[in-house]
């Protein structure tokens, strides 16, 4: 994030904190599974959390808890103090907004449709939801002429805006992304996850997104949770620091550290500063 | 052809006959089928009783039903209510199955992501299982439209008139073109049904033929 007005100094609308607490949540399955074992950890609010681990660390586990698609066998998690489990699923869902991994759109509506879900769902009029959608999709960067397209009828990155789209369209504090951009290509991703970080600057939601990929979550994290199997925290901190100081082998290989990737030189071309991988490829140039 | 035109009456009355005794149970199987179908997708403990127990149901021969039913239900013999609740037990055995198979085809994530953006148990079932469960609870409804259609023809036998009819008199009384007339207006009924199916489930699914042509 960079300083800017009203960025850095939040608006008065958004003086409303969104602070997300999970407290010792332990989730045991039927068949003696174990998901997440005494997870503690505080998503301060207008912030990006990225939770990152492979498969069977319980990072999409914990993020359903926020949202009560899952409840935790023990420990709670709460919103602004309120546990959720006091909350009514329906409308709790519905003041949350969910991004799923290759946009999780609803194949039998048009795009537009599906965009108004949750407003049509809260009982706002479809004209004035739909409406309303058109806007959401440029916001996302979509051109309007989608709207009665079928998902099917989308790129894999056009349906990733949609499910966005979806996501912001009845203006939530809280924004949930399940493998946000894990089903496009490195190209797309890259070009969506910078798109993100920008509209991230403008609306300022508490974010909490899961990853598996370590890249995703340095690129959009405010702060990153890199977390083992049964969700047990190995580091957590901003990205530059957890590059800087992985604090173990466990990290330092989810990282990448030490890898030619991540270990960067400078060499002097012609009087200015090329940053150099660990294999010598060229990847930028440093500005003084 | 001279037959037929001396009869034009009759058949017609014969061809209302056999509408009024196919559509009904078509329908009511649909109404019956589908809440048991998903009631099954929904839950393996009850799967196994319900797509056995309603499966069984077209083990019964006709004949002995069209006998069961009016002792059971209290219609008289050769009432169309007995044919009616017959049919509907035959289209409910092939239904029941197809309604599960149905529900079960609905892709997980999609319910998953439906249920994250906070549709109600109720409202999940209605605006996205039923409309996802169309494409192959079409299907089932095809076959037992159709089959049902043949079916009511049999009633003919114990006196429920119907095209049916027009084979049993026609045998009786060795006249060929009223057998024709009757094969041919069974057929000609089945299909126009099972078009009329898929017309309807065309208006209900546009999203189907949009996405099957891009």
């Amino acid at each position: 994030m960079w300083d800017a007005p009203g960025i850095v100094g939040l608006p008065d609308d958004r003086e409303e904190p969104r602070v997300i607490e999970f407290d010792a949540v332990h989730k045991e399955y039927p068949d003696g599974t174990v998901a997440v074992e005494r997870f503690s950890l505080i998503v301060p609010s207008h912030r990006v959390v990225a939770l990152v681990g492979s498969s069977g660390s319980g990072k999409t586990t914990l993020l359903r808890m926020v949202n009560r698609m899952v409840d935790p066998s023990s420990g709670t998690v709460s919103i602004d103090g309120v546990d959720v489990r006091s909350m009514d699923r329906v409308k709790l869902r519905r003041s949350i907004g969910y991004v799923l991994q290759a946009g999780g759109l609803l194949p039998h509506r048009s795009v537009a449709d599906n965009v108004a879900t949750v407003p049509v769902l809260e009982g706002r009029s479809r004209r004035q939801a739909r409406a309303d959608a058109l806007g959401l999709l440029e916001r996302v960067g979509l051109d309007t002429a989608l709207a009665d397209r079928y998902p099917a009828q989308l790129s894999g990155g056009q349906q990733q805006r949609v499910g966005v789209a979806r996501a912001l369209a009845a203006d939530p504090n809280i924004l949930l992304m399940d493998e946000p951009f894990g089903a496009v290509d490195p190209i797309v991703r890259d070009q969506l996850q910078a798109e993100m970080r920008a509209l991230q600057a403008d609306i300022g939601k508490t974010i909490v997104f899961v990853t598996h990929d370590i890249g995703e979550a340095f690129a959009l994290g405010d702060e990153v949770v890199v977390l083992r199997t049964g969700a047990e925290i190995a580091q957590q901190g901003a990205p530059a620091e957890i590059l800087a100081n992985p604090a173990d082998d466990f990290v330092a290989s989810f990282v990448g550290a030490g890898t030619a990737q991540r270990t960067l030189r400078i060499r002097q071309v012609d009087g200015r500063d090329v940053v150099v991988d660990g294999d010598g490829r060229p990847t930028g140039v440093l500005e003084r | 052809m001279n037959w037929l035109s001396q009869n034009l009456h009759i058949v017609g009355q014969l061809l209302a006959d056999h509408l009024f005794l196919s559509i009904p149970p078509i329908l009511l199987s649909l109404l019956i089928s589908v809440p048991l179908g998903r009631l099954a997708a929904g839950s393996p403990r009850l799967r196994t009783p319900l797509l056995t127990g309603t499966g069984l149901l077209y083990a019964i021969p006709s004949l002995p039903l069209f006998i069961i039913i009016p002792a059971l239900f209290g219609f008289s013999l050769r009432s169309p209510a007995t044919m009616i609740t017959a049919l509907t037990l035959y289209g409910c055995a092939l239904l029941v199955r197809g309604a599960a198979d149905a529900f079960s085809s609905v892709p997980q994530d999609v319910r998953l992501a439906a249920a994250a953006t906070g549709h109600s148990r109720w409202g999940l079932f209605w605006t996205v299982e039923l409309p996802l469960a169309g494409p192959v609870l079409l299907s089932s409804l095809r076959v037992v439209t159709v089959s049902t259609v043949s079916l009511v023809t049999v009633g003919a036998v114990i006196g429920i008139s119907s095209l049916g009819t027009l084979f049993t008199d026609g045998f009786q009384r060795n006249i060929d073109a009223s057998i024709v007339t009757g094969i041919v207006l069974t057929v000609v009924v089945a299909f126009a049904l099972d078009a009329l199916c898929v017309l309807a489930a065309r208006w209900a699914m546009p999203w189907q033929r949009a996405v099957s042509r891009a």
